[in-house]
């Protein structure tokens, strides 16, 4: 197995407009696991996601998918490289139907018939209601179910990538065992994932490494184990035990 | 310097060379009739009045509080019909100009009211369009109701006699100038323009003007801070459209004639445009400079062109391109290259430099 | 567009049906009304395929081309030209050699007003996206350079466009004159909206531009460089626009160099009627707008312009968005 981490931050510093958020984000972000992306409200993991999927551009430092530089790039550029990205709105396309948006999703299908039966049935499986609701449009979907397309979207062709921003929020505890058991299995299938979450069961169950950040920086990285059984280092960084 | 800084409202050009055009401007206008001889001379210079303040009129609304609105030459044309409908209705006297000057602000405040709130129930981008919709009905509409506005052919009045061509009030011209009621009328038209200006410079200056600023800047914040837009937008925008309507009865008593094209045509609009862009928005000295530069290039680019186009009438398409008729044209270009590489207009420019 | 019947927002569509009721009992006769319910619609039709292109782009990229007018205009010119040629077609009495003259004449206005949009998207507009105040300035410097341009080519004076002799005259169904050509116009503008709405609702190009215009950025996202399909939208509509202004022309009958800042205040109206970003409302505003204007203009012509502003203020209160305002802005 490739030991060399998948995504890298090196120095990444972000300014929007005048406001300066990332003070210099260093992030490692390895094969084949969930690396998950802690912090308390307005610490710069969003403007982190952000910065990956070129949506805004680092003023410094570096960032790199595989052996490819991504610093500069556009996002389609990135997203055509195997990123994934669901943003913390969800980005769903409300007048388009359920079944609309996951075929934008797919591109590698013109149609609705050329989407991966296979794929489809293992999400039909994980999220009920995007099958439920496949013909409907999609800004009629509950918050919750919102968010099981918006993941659906990201995982309906392979991907190397996939970077969440807290995809539990509003979700009822039923659904995000679902949703654990897809990032579980997904994990399974050697997709990397970095995902923003507050979530403790998604820590405990799935992280593989953690990183902590605060005030545009990242303050502590390391693994999962590590981090949940040192209370106290919790403590202090987040201001709540896990 | 205390004196000056009160008159000016604390807002003073800031740049020497700036300072010294307004200054240069200043005098010429106010000498014009003595140092430019010539019928045309004085004509450019009494439209460089009027404009001076129809375009700070307009930079009080799109420079200062951030409305884009191309109704504003409705409101010029409800000036100059005021007038000049009061004047052709009840003969040529003060009372009947003051009474048509009251008429035309009530009208305006009436409308620019009205106008004010609309634009706050929907975007800009509508409202912007919406104006331009408002204004071209507006124009139609002059020209169609011929009793009330003489139509298409406008309407031709006299003036007080004071302020006549035909007065004078002594037979010897005085340094080449004869001293007759025209000389007056521009002198009135000067006066005019002076305070007005003075008073937007207050008027922004204020504590007013400044939350007219932050709103510009960032509406949801001044909002939140405490201020009610919907208060401050909407007296921005009858402001502006009272002193628009003053300028407009200002070109009605200089031409003693208004027309649906004199005041109402979309040409007026884009000239104004040109000139707080060119000039530089938010800043009113760039009316000033921009309407000075504006009118008197297009007296003269026509002249210009025709040398250019009569010398080139070898190639026909060169010719054609460079006849006078096409200035728009080329003020076209200017001003499409002024919105690329001059955003803050000359004022602006200015002003950076020296403060570099 | 919701799929759900009964999900569908269907008040807005009974506007349409509702004015010309309203109108049947003022304009006095049935055969009255349906000349002018056919004129309308025709008028409509007309609108709507010049507004269809401005309300994408505006949709899609927040560009407010505030000088579409001019592709009106340079189609039309274009057209008057191409059919100034073609003398012998257009004088003939039979159909189908009229309409072998106008079909190339549209599709040449259609060709060269779409290569002025490439120019026009690539130097214009390009340079200043997602600054709205410069947009409106600059795109509205273009209109007036365009404008003069046409001056330059064409002369500043009016140009008569007559329509070709078997498009003249009137069909008479039960005693309603009915304009041969505005017949052409209303199946021309289906047509044009059969293909919009299948090119929208069953391709991924289409999915795509409706996408874009409810969020760029999660299109972005997605994989797909959205600039380029604006650019091909920009262009498409600039044809769009060409095409319209050809069949204005003809409507007219006429045409002046200002003809596009004049039909610009009408196609506006008519998307904010519509909602900025939906073709259908596009649509509709552009009928209820050719229907009024046409209703209106027969009963009390004074007030024709000011009657398609009542229309759009009276929208704008009950909805302040259009009648089909698309999700996101």
């Amino acid at each position: 197995m490739n030991q060399e981490p998948l995504l890298t931050l090196e120095g990444v510093h972000t300014h929007i407009g005048a406001y300066h958020i990332l003070h210099g984000v260093d992030l490692a972000v390895p094969r084949g696991q969930l690396t998950m992306l802690l912090g308390r409200n307005g610490a710069g993991k969003t403007t982190t996601l952000r910065t990956i999927m070129g949506l805004w551009h680092a003023s410094q430092g570096r960032v790199r998918l595989g052996t490819h530089d991504i610093t500069a790039a556009r996002t389609p550029q990135i997203a055509e490289l195997g990123v994934a990205y669901v943003p913390e709105n969800m980005g769903i396309f409300a007048d388009l139907t359920v079944k609309e948006n996951m075929l934008l999703a797919a591109r590698s299908a013109r149609t609705a018939d050329q989407l991966d039966d296979v794929r489809l049935q293992w999400i039909f499986r994980l999220f009920p209601a995007v099958q439920k609701f496949w013909n409907h449009p999609a800004g009629k979907l509950s918050g919750g179910q919102k968010q099981m397309l918006a993941v659906s979207r990201a995982i309906v062709e392979p991907r190397e990538l996939l970077i969440i921003d807290e995809p539990s929020k509003g979700l009822a505890p039923a659904i995000i065992n679902n949703m654990i058991d897809a990032f579980a299995e997904l994990k399974g299938q050697g997709v990397t994932i970095l995902l923003v979450e507050q979530n403790i069961h998604f820590a405990e169950r799935l992280g593989d490494t953690v990183a902590v950040m605060d005030n545009g920086r990242v303050v502590h990285s390391g693994s999962m184990a590590a981090f949940s059984a040192d209370a106290q280092l919790q403590q202090s960084l987040l201001g709540l035990a896990l | 310097m205390f004196i000056l800084k009160r008159l000016f409202s604390n807002d003073m050009p800031r740049s020497r060379p700036l300072a010294l055009l307004l200054v240069l401007l200043a005098i010429g206008l106010a000498f014009a009739p003595f140092v430019f001889p010539g019928v045309k001379a004085l004509s450019v210079a009494a439209k460089v009045l009027v404009f001076i303040v129809l375009v700070a009129s307009f930079d009080l609304l799109l420079g200062y509080t951030g409305i884009v609105s191309f109704a504003h030459t409705m409101f010029f044309g409800i000036g100059a019909y005021g007038v000049a409908i009061a004047a052709t209705r009840l003969g040529a006297g003060w009372g009947a100009l003051l009474v048509g000057l009251g008429a035309s602000l009530l009208v305006s405040l009436v409308l620019s009211f009205a106008i004010g709130l609309f634009s706050l129930r929907v975007r800009a981008i509508f409202f912007a369009m919406i104006t331009l919709a408002v204004a071209a009905a507006f124009q139609t509409l002059a020209s169609q109701l011929s009793d009330f506005t003489g139509g298409e052919d406008g309407l031709t009045f006299r003036l007080p006699e004071l302020i006549s061509p035909s007065f004078e009030f002594t037979e010897e011209p005085f340094l080449g100038v004869s001293l007759d009621g025209r000389l007056l009328c521009y002198y009135l038209l000067f006066v005019t323009a002076v305070v007005l200006v003075l008073a937007l410079l207050r008027i922004v200056n204020s504590p007013f003007g400044r939350v007219l600023q932050a709103i510009r800047e960032n509406e949801f914040r001044a909002e939140a801070i405490g201020y009610r837009v919907v208060v401050y937008r909407t007296t921005a925008a009858v402001l502006s459209a009272l002193f628009a309507t003053l300028a407009g009865a200002m070109l009605a008593i200089w031409l003693r004639y208004n027309g649906p094209d004199t005041s109402l045509s979309f040409e007026i609009m884009i000239d104004v445009l040109l000139i707080v862009v060119i000039g530089g928005m938010g800043t009113i000295y760039g009316s000033v400079v921009g309407a000075t530069l504006f009118v008197v290039a297009q007296s003269y680019l026509q002249d210009l062109l025709r040398l250019g186009s009569e010398a080139a009438s070898g190639l026909p398409w060169l010719a054609a391109l460079l006849s006078p008729d096409r200035w728009l044209l080329w003020l076209g270009v200017l001003f499409v290259l002024s919105v690329y590489y001059f955003p803050t207009g000359v004022v602006g420019r200015l002003r950076a430099r020296a403060a570099a | 567009m919701s799929l759900l019947k009964s999900d569908f927002d269907w008040k807005p569509l009974a506007l349409v049906p509702v004015l010309a009721l309203v109108a049947l009992p003022l304009t006095g006769s049935l055969s009255t009304w349906l000349t002018l319910t056919v004129a309308g619609l025709a008028m409509g039709m007309i609108i709507f395929i010049i507004a269809s292109g401005l309300t994408l782009i505006f949709g899609l990229m927040d560009v407010l081309n505030f000088g579409h007018g001019v592709f009106i205009a340079l189609g039309a010119f274009v057209a008057s030209s191409v059919l100034g040629l073609m003398g012998d077609w257009t004088g003939s009495g039979e159909l189908w050699r009229n309409l072998l003259a106008v079909f190339p004449a549209m599709l040449v206005a259609m060709l060269v007003a779409g290569a002025l949009g490439l120019a026009f998207e690539r130097f214009i507009v390009r340079p200043v996206y997602g600054q709205h105040l410069k947009q409106i300035l600059i795109t509205m410097g273009g209109m007036i350079i365009g404008e003069e341009l046409i001056k330059v080519i064409w002369g500043p004076a009016q140009i008569p466009l007559p329509l070709p002799e078997a498009l003249r005259g009137s069909v008479f169904v039960a005693d309603a004159a009915i304009g041969k050509y505005r017949l052409l116009a209303v199946a021309v503008g289906l047509v044009v909206f059969g293909l919009l709405a299948w090119t929208l609702g069953r391709t991924k190009i289409g999915l795509l531009i409706r996408a874009g215009v409810q969020d760029r950025e999660m299109v972005e996202s997605l994989g797909y460089r959205i600039g380029r399909l604006f650019v091909g939208v920009f262009v498409v509509g600039s044809a769009l626009a060409g095409l319209g202004g050809v069949m204005w022309g003809l409507f007219q009958q006429n045409l002046v160099p200002q003809m596009g800042a004049q039909v610009n205040v009408l196609i506006f109206i008519v998307i904010i009627i519509g909602g900025l970003g939906s073709t259908g409302g596009a649509l509709l505003g552009a009928l209820l707008v050719g229907l009024m204007n046409n209703y209106v203009g027969f009963l009390v012509p004074t007030l024709t312009q000011f009657a398609s502003i009542f229309l759009m203020v009276a929208v704008l209160l009950w909805r302040p968005q259009g009648v089909y305002p698309v999700a996101n802005r």
